[in-house]
């Protein structure tokens, strides 16, 4: 079984701090980690391998350095890694990052399953998996938290909803996002992190993709952002005091209007 | 290099590294008493470009050749349905697309996929919808993302809508992604704000990045429809009136637009409580402070008195006291409900990104120094064991149950 994992590597939120003067981010000596989504994304690719045999191909989209989080994912089981890096893809939205990574994806050839996370931590927008999947034109299953069979050129998984869950069938080749109830990602063996250290990354830009220029990057992105701003940070309110039965009524005083 | 998008101009540069604190992707750097700008990590957002207080900062934006955008008109809200059900989401949106509507001058349509669903068109009518684009079909009973993009995609290259709002949920954002890439179009997610540039006729899109700690505002200036998705309870959903009619219009479509190549084998409902953390006005959190799985009865006991939804901290989920369904947080669910009463959360960031949105938040923990206490409206620094039913109490009172 061929698999793709599509990551991305984000700043570490954790790390991320607001200047209490000037309310602006803090970006100086913030760790980059592979999107924590992502992981269960790796695991599940690893754990497929080991239950059908096969290969995980690593992939992302960034600058030069996530070169890092390619090796970090093959240090946990995925066989190979694919650097999709050229600066004409600087300004990439949602749209324009699908399409890249679909042509990238073509490049790979044959695959069965490609699993992404449900979506990254420093944007949020969950849109990139479902592009790729449309640019593609396979099936796709969002919100995956279980892959319960594979067989005869189809999967069955359980679909994260609102309420609970849909069991959904799906013929292969298909797209999964994935949910972090899905499985518990290992740590990297010592093997994984001396095969990482050795391997070999494969950098492809724009060129080697066979990608529309025109499609790239901000020309690509129908999306532009005009304005960005720090909104001012939630600030703290009153702390109450007394005994528990009046603060109990002091709070029930300030809620009613919520309450009833 | 020259073919670089965005160029600091040296002669007006003091080095002054105001560009440098405002750059969301840590790009810029100071050598020499120059700003220099590391491409391969610029997002050319122009950030920079803003601050910049001697314009020596120049972003070529792509040239926007000026399509002829003017056959799209109308704000459409895309409803959410589920067992026949109209989601709620779908009311806000309706109520946020009115104001859009009415700043462009054009109608508020609702689009409801669906089976035998005619009769719920009504509800929309009565949440303001002017037109409805009807799609009643056995094949459209639960959401699949082949036959409801089809479908969705037909409507839009039929009618040309100048905007399309859809509910940031699990279908909501599964749908959209594949509508917004076959037609496109510019899509937005998860906006907290959405407002109309009259003069341009530009969806102006306000959203969270990087967990809240910045804003962007984000427009679609050539490509149409505007896309958004918006969550639960950011919108407020508008008074109902009964007396107001709107025009329906049936679409029906053939069987290769109708067809799925995924197929729904069963629909699995597993939560424990009745209310849905998205939807939910009034959410009690519980955390690591509880001690234990079975401590959570108090919490349950607290969300059960005002009607509203049991949330947990990712601590409490990681210890197996709570199922995954019920984390709020990075890694759980975003959720802003107008009450989320935090009981012993110390109040991680990971936590906060997720519910510090919420109207108001009332925190319980017995450290003072609880980050938890930074965000909330109210605070009690004590004992849970003791105040949590002491105001379950309190609240049963006011509620008269």
């Amino acid at each position: 079984m061929n698999i793709i994992v599509c990551i991305k590597q984000v700043p570490n939120t954790t790390d991320v701090k607001i200047d209490p003067v000037k309310n602006t981010l803090i970006r100086e000596g913030v760790e980059s980690i592979i999107n924590p989504f992502d992981t269960y994304a790796i695991e599940e690719a690893v754990r497929l391998k080991e239950r059908f045999t096969g290969k995980v191909t690593v992939i992302t989209m960034g600058p030069p350095q996530a070169e890092s989080a390619l090796k970090e994912a093959i240090s946990l089981g995925c066989d190979e890694g694919i650097l999709v890096s050229d600066r004409k893809f600087a300004g990439s939205d949602t749209w324009a990052t699908s399409y890249t990574l679909s042509c990238a994806i073509k490049k790979i050839g044959a695959f069965d399953i490609i699993l992404c996370g449900k979506q990254a931590s420093d944007g949020d927008t969950a849109q990139v998996g479902p592009g790729i999947s449309t640019h593609l034109n396979i099936p796709q299953v969002t919100y995956v938290k279980k892959i319960e069979e594979i067989k005869d050129g189809k999967a069955r998984v359980e679909r994260m909803m609102e309420e609970g869950y849909d069991v959904v069938e799906t013929p292969i080749p298909c797209l999964f996002t994935i949910v972090k109830e899905i499985n518990t990602p290992r740590l990297p063996s010592l093997k994984g992190m001396m095969r990482a250290k050795s391997a070999k990354i494969v950098q492809w830009t724009a060129a080697d993709i066979n990608c529309t220029p025109g499609n790239i990057g901000l020309d690509g992105s129908p999306t532009r952002v005009v304005k960005i701003f720090t909104p001012a940070p939630r600030k703290g309110g009153q702390i109450l005091k007394g005994d528990t039965t009046e603060l109990a009524q002091k709070i029930g005083d300030l809620l009613k209007d919520i309450l009833i | 290099m020259d073919d670089s998008k965005i160029k600091i101009i040296l002669e007006k540069c003091t080095g002054c590294t105001l560009c440098v604190r405002v750059c969301p992707f840590g790009a810029i750097k100071i050598e020499n008493k120059k700003a220099i700008i590391d491409l391969s990590n610029c997002n050319l957002c122009g950030a920079c470009v803003d601050s910049c207080k001697f314009a020596a900062i120049v972003l070529d934006k792509g040239a926007v050749t000026k399509k002829n955008l003017s056959a799209y008109k109308d704000v459409w809200v895309f409803c959410e349905q589920k067992k026949g059900v109209i989601q709620t989401i779908s009311f806000e949106l309706l109520g946020e697309g009115k104001k859009l509507a009415n700043k462009l001058s054009g109608k508020l349509c609702a689009v409801l996929l669906g089976d035998q669903i005619r009769a719920k068109a009504d509800e929309l009518a009565w949440r303001g919808a002017d037109k409805i684009y009807l799609v009643d079909d056995p094949q459209l009973k639960n959401y699949q993302d082949d036959s409801y993009t089809k479908v969705l995609v037909e409507l839009i290259k039929e009618y040309k809508p100048e905007v399309v709002l859809c509910g940031a949920t699990t279908i909501g954002r599964s749908l959209i992604s594949r509508v917004a890439v076959l037609i496109d179009a510019g899509l937005t997610a998860d906006c907290t704000g959405l407002d109309i540039d009259e003069k341009e006729r530009l969806l102006l899109q306000t959203r969270p990045a990087f967990g809240g700690n910045i804003m962007a505002t984000i427009i679609t200036p050539n490509h149409r429809p505007q896309m958004s998705t918006v969550r639960h309870k950011v919108m407020k959903e508008p008074e109902l009136d009964k007396s107001h009619k709107a025009e329906v219009i049936k679409k029906g479509y053939a069987a290769n637009i109708l067809s799925s190549r995924t197929s729904i084998v069963d629909i699995v409902e597993e939560l424990e409580e009745t209310v849905n953390l998205a939807e939910a006005d009034i959410i009690v959190s519980g955390g690591r402070g509880l001690g234990g799985p079975e401590n959570f009865s108090i919490i349950k006991e607290l969300a059960k008195v005002v009607g509203g939804a049991v949330g947990s901290s990712r601590a409490a989920v990681d210890a197996g006291w709570m199922p995954y369904s019920h984390q709020v947080g990075q890694t759980g669910k975003t959720v802003c409900p107008k009450l989320y009463i935090a009981c012993g959360i110390s109040g991680q960031i990971q936590h906060l990104i997720g519910m510090q949105s919420s109207k108001v938040i009332l925190a319980i923990n017995k450290d003072p120094d609880a980050p938890i206490f930074k965000v909330a409206t109210y605070g009690i620094v004590g004992d849970i064991f003791d105040i949590i039913p002491a105001l379950t109490k309190e609240f049963r009172k006011i509620l008269k149950k």
